[in-house]
């Protein structure tokens, strides 16, 4: 009877009963604030160039980097497009889209499919000295191009694709071959090699059992590869400028010439849109993957 | 003799490629280099093996020397930066903290952009005269200096900026996938156990995530041996040769000098270097006993 | 239909040797199952029977063809693995065609034998659905189906029903054995559950350790185990072993305990003269034991029994005989007063009796 009583007045007061009130720490405050500065680091220079992009000239040479536009203009877009200089050659940085896109579309396509091929050799079938050659490939994942640079433009040359679509392709390919590999090797191993054996007793040759049940069964990863690859080769530079040749520069040599170029006034709302443009490819295949993109990172964490 | 089956053909055959690219591309490529650095080629590779002269007189270039020192300070710079910025940020994502997609998704997309527009973006906010400077100058600190870019001794630390603010996410986006591969049940025990969160991360999680940090460190240091595209951007490589670093040095000697066997000596150099952080890497791992049996 | 035989067949993954020495002939119609703990190499053999892995040395003989070194596809042979591996991305009339297909049959034949393969089966309304959207009983039906459209001479299974729960288990290998009846083909099959290797059966191979331990009928297997190793991994609760020696008294055979009780053999056939002293093992099952004397030629045993473990239609009484755990089975209905010590009864010539060092049965 006694107990009962003072429980129920200790009730009244302070004693816990149903869901905890929410109370805000410190520690909960500190992390958000972490967060946004961390996050406004990151988001400024995107802020920087898109406003930077929609401005005037004149505005911009007032030196306010951050304000937003008094009059938005897409002009300096337009002119980035169509009409932005590098040299003496004014065609806008369309002629490197369209260059980068040409380059792309065979050199994913490409890239993937052997290494596919290989990865699928590589994890199912024994082949003598199937490790030897996974580690030299890993190896040449790893190693910095300067190393294979000069003798690759010799035999580019004896051969005739240097300075060429086909050479830069190429490039893309050799060095697009360790990160696919491993890829679907490791893909492929992780099946069940019950389905392999499977198909095996049924009769399906090396090709067959690729095509009509790896290929298939491939989706996930070929999509993974694909975004890895799309904005890996979109991204290059290295490659671009050394072996693609004058008449196929991709777009990031081309936004770079345009921007580093030493002629005439700097034009840096026309610029920022020009890298902007550049950076779209890229950034679409980023949101529209999502998680498949970090799925990618995860899976392919060798890119360099 | 012991029997073996006939060995499927086509499979060869498809390794074809990969044979032929590691085979030419690779080693050939890779062993001719090497050969030319010990060579007097210019222009031209020649045959007139010099012995180790070309590096004698790389190391006696002043260029050559303060690429070296580049690379480290911006290795030093960049590995150290982004692995506590990352983990910090992995660990306050894993948090469950609201919009942690949104704030994953602002960490990360500077990943998906390449060295030339992570260069001129920042080129362009720390331009002395229009940007952040300035802008600082016209809020009435007229005495505030940010120029980094266009001091010699400054300049690299910019590229580490640039580097920081391209590559952190990605070391949050692989901390972020070890953090959750660690057993929730951890976490209570600790819990139960009364341990501040914080010595949980120090001294249980951080331990834990080893393989993660070294996968970083690796991917990272790979990075900064191949910076090239970012100078370029950023710095040109200036003020004057004030932010050279290995990369450009081969390929403008390369290109630009047309001093091959000098280019060559440089490329042979890093070649060591990589091997030097690789190789023990890359046995630890792919190729330790336990794991070498994949398939067949 | 046809006879399989593996002739003095050494496996080897880079030092280890899995197997060796093995010699086995299974006849034509025969159903032979290959029993054994995981690890011993009874997987190993049926994917070297299967021709998906590289022999060492020997040869596999299948219906009087030397196919030692064939492609799995021209060994006349028909595979079904515990993981089903059916082929995702096909509907189940393509995982049961893609055989046929690669084998470039016509495709009014593939038509057929699918429409056949599936009435045996019975898994017509089946034949578009993807493997995603079969319950793990369908699936295994139609892994079977692959190997029935390819009118193949031998069965290999491996582990078949392991990934099913209890009941479709029992449902399913009362199925093969109606399969094997109605085909008559050879059949290999591969599995650590010794109840499905009991009731499957014609000939059990029991394998460990790389070695066929023995090759025998279910009922030779369960009654009289050649070693030691034989009789504790068939049979469930195990049977129970008591160490001591064999002592021959004007001309008898008796068992003496460790503590000196002497436990009388008469009865029990032995493989060979027994002798005087001998360190030996004596095996009885739990369920050849009885608590009450019914049989003439029983002898004696003192049990100490300390717990029992009822399990619906009989019961378990756990306890020692001189100090080793020793297990009784006994009728549901009945009871036993725990702890107490009482005296067993067992028929000798049911027991088993193994040398103490080799495990040989003597």
């Amino acid at each position: 009877m006694l107990q009962a009583t003072s429980r129920a007045t200790a009730a009244n007061a302070v004693e816990p009963s149903g869901p905890r009130p929410r109370s805000v720490t410190a520690g909960r405050v500190g992390l958000y604030v972490f967060l946004a500065f961390a996050a406004l680091f990151f988001l400024l220079p995107m802020y920087v160039m898109i406003v930077t992009s929609l401005k005037t000239m004149g505005e911009i040479r007032i030196g306010n980097i951050f304000s937003l536009p008094t009059e938005a203009t897409i002009e300096p877009w337009i002119q980035a497009w169509n009409s932005a200089c590098t040299g003496l050659n004014c065609g806008g940085i369309k002629v490197g889209f369209w260059n980068s896109v040409r380059i792309l579309i065979p050199s994913v396509i490409l890239s993937i499919f052997i290494g596919a091929l290989t990865g699928y050799a590589l994890s199912l079938w024994r082949v003598r000295g199937a490790n030897l050659l996974f580690a030299v490939l890993l190896l040449g994942a790893f190693l910095p191009y300067q190393v294979f640079i000069y003798p690759l433009v010799r035999i580019y040359s004896t051969i005739g694709i240097y300075g060429t679509m086909t050479g830069i392709v190429v490039t893309h390919i050799i060095f697009g071959l360790p990160l696919m590999t491993l890829l679907f090797r490791n893909y492929y191993a992780s099946l069940p090699i019950e389905l392999f054996k499977a198909a095996r007793v049924d009769g399906g040759g090396f090709f067959q059992i690729f095509f009509r049940l790896m290929l298939p069964m491939s989706t996930p990863i070929v999509i993974v590869a694909c975004i890895l690859q799309v904005t890996g080769i979109w991204n290059d530079f290295l490659f671009g400028v050394i072996f693609a040749g004058r008449e196929n520069l991709p777009m990031t040599v081309q936004l770079n010439n345009i921007v580093n170029s030493t002629q005439g006034e700097k034009l840096y709302n026309v610029n920022m849109a020009a890298t902007i443009l550049t950076a779209l490819v890229p950034l679409v295949v980023y949101f529209i993957s999502g998680r498949w993109f970090v799925r990618g990172i995860a899976a392919g964490a060798v890119k360099g | 003799m012991k029997p073996r089956r006939r060995k499927n053909v086509a499979s060869y055959v498809a390794l074809i490629p990969a044979f032929i690219i590691v085979v030419f591309a690779y080693l050939g490529t890779m062993l001719w280099t090497v050969q030319i650095s010990f060579t007097d080629s210019k222009l031209l590779p020649s045959m007139n093996f010099i012995g180790i002269r070309q590096y004698e007189r790389l190391f006696a270039t002043s260029r050559w020397i303060i690429s070296l020192e580049n690379m480290v300070i911006f290795g030093i710079g960049l590995i150290l930066v982004c692995l506590v910025l990352g983990f910090l940020m992995a660990a306050a994502l894993d948090q469950k903290i609201r919009f942690e997609n949104t704030f994953r998704t602002i960490f990360l997309y500077p990943y998906a952009m390449s060295f030339i527009v992570t260069g001129l973006a920042w080129q362009w906010i720390l331009n002395p005269t229009l940007g952040v400077q300035q802008y600082v100058r016209n809020l009435g600190w007229t005495n505030f200096q940010f120029d980094w870019i266009v001091q010699n001794d400054r300049a690299i630390y910019v590229v580490i900026i640039a580097g920081v603010w391209q590559a952190s996410g990605l070391v949050m986006a692989l901390m972020l996938s070890g953090l959750r591969g660690i057993d929730q049940e951890l976490w209570k025990a600790a819990q139960i156990d009364g341990i501040p969160a914080w010595r949980v991360y120090l001294n249980i999680v951080v331990p834990m995530m080893r393989p993660t940090i070294i996968t970083s460190v690796v991917l990272l240091s790979l990075a900064v041996v191949r910076v090239y595209d970012l100078v370029i951007a950023l710095t040109g490589g200036g003020p004057g040769i004030s932010s050279e670093v290995p990369a450009k040095f081969i390929l403008d000697y390369l290109f630009g000098r047309s001093n091959i066997g000098l280019a060559t000596a440089a490329s042979s150099v890093l070649l060591v270097i990589v091997l030097v952080i690789i190789t023990p890497w890359l046995y630890y791992e792919y190729f330790r006993p336990e794991r070498a049996k994949g398939g067949k | 239909m046809a006879t399989v035989s593996i002739r003095d067949l050494e496996i080897e993954f880079g030092n280890l040797k899995v197997l060796r020495n093995l010699d086995l002939e299974i006849e034509q119609g025969e159903f032979i199952v290959l029993l054994g703990p995981s690890g011993c190499g009874k997987s190993t053999l049926l994917n070297a029977v299967a021709g998906l892995l590289d022999v060492s040395a020997g040869q596999i003989w299948i219906g009087g063809k030397n196919v030692t070194w064939e492609e799995p596809k021209d060994r006349g042979i028909g595979m079904v693995f515990q993981s089903y591996a059916l082929y995702p991305r096909m509907t189940v009339t393509g995982n049961l065609s893609f055989g046929l297909q690669m084998a470039k049959t016509p495709k009014a034949e593939i038509e057929k034998r699918v429409a056949r393969a599936a009435e045996i089966l019975q898994i017509q309304p089946l034949l578009n659905r993807r493997p995603a959207e079969l319950s793990g009983g369908q699936r295994q039906r139609v892994a079977i189906g692959r190997a029935l459209v390819r009118d193949v001479d031998v069965f290999l299974f491996d582990e078949p029903l392991s990934n099913l729960d209890a009941k479709l288990r029992t449902e399913l290998r009362v199925e093969l054995k109606r399969l094997h009846q109605g085909l008559g083909s050879t059949m290999i099959y591969v599995t650590h559950d010794q109840i499905e290797a009991l009731t499957l059966a014609d000939r059990i191979a029991v394998m460990n350790g790389g070695v066929i331990q023995q090759l025998a009928s279910p009922k030779e297997i369960y009654r009289r185990p050649l070693n030691r190793f034989v009789a504790g991994f068939v049979g469930s609760p195990s049977m129970n072993f008591i160490d001591g020696t064999l002592a021959i008294e004007e001309g008898r055979a008796a068992f003496a305990l460790k503590d000196g009780t002497r436990i009388d053999l008469t009865g029990y056939e032995f493989d060979a003269r027994p002798e005087h002293g001998r360190p030996a093992t004596l095996g009885i099952r739990p369920e050849q034991i009885d608590l009450e004397k019914r049989e003439a030629e029983s002898s004696t045993l003192p049990v100490n029994l300390t717990l029992m473990e009822p399990m619906g239609a009989d019961s378990l009484v756990w306890g020692d005989v001189a100090g080793t755990q020793f297990s009784v089975r006994i009728d549901g209905d009945a009871h036993v007063d725990t702890p107490s010590s009482v005296d067993a009864w067992f028929q000798p010539a049911q027991a088993s009796v193994f040398d103490l060092a080799t495990g040989a049965r003597l």
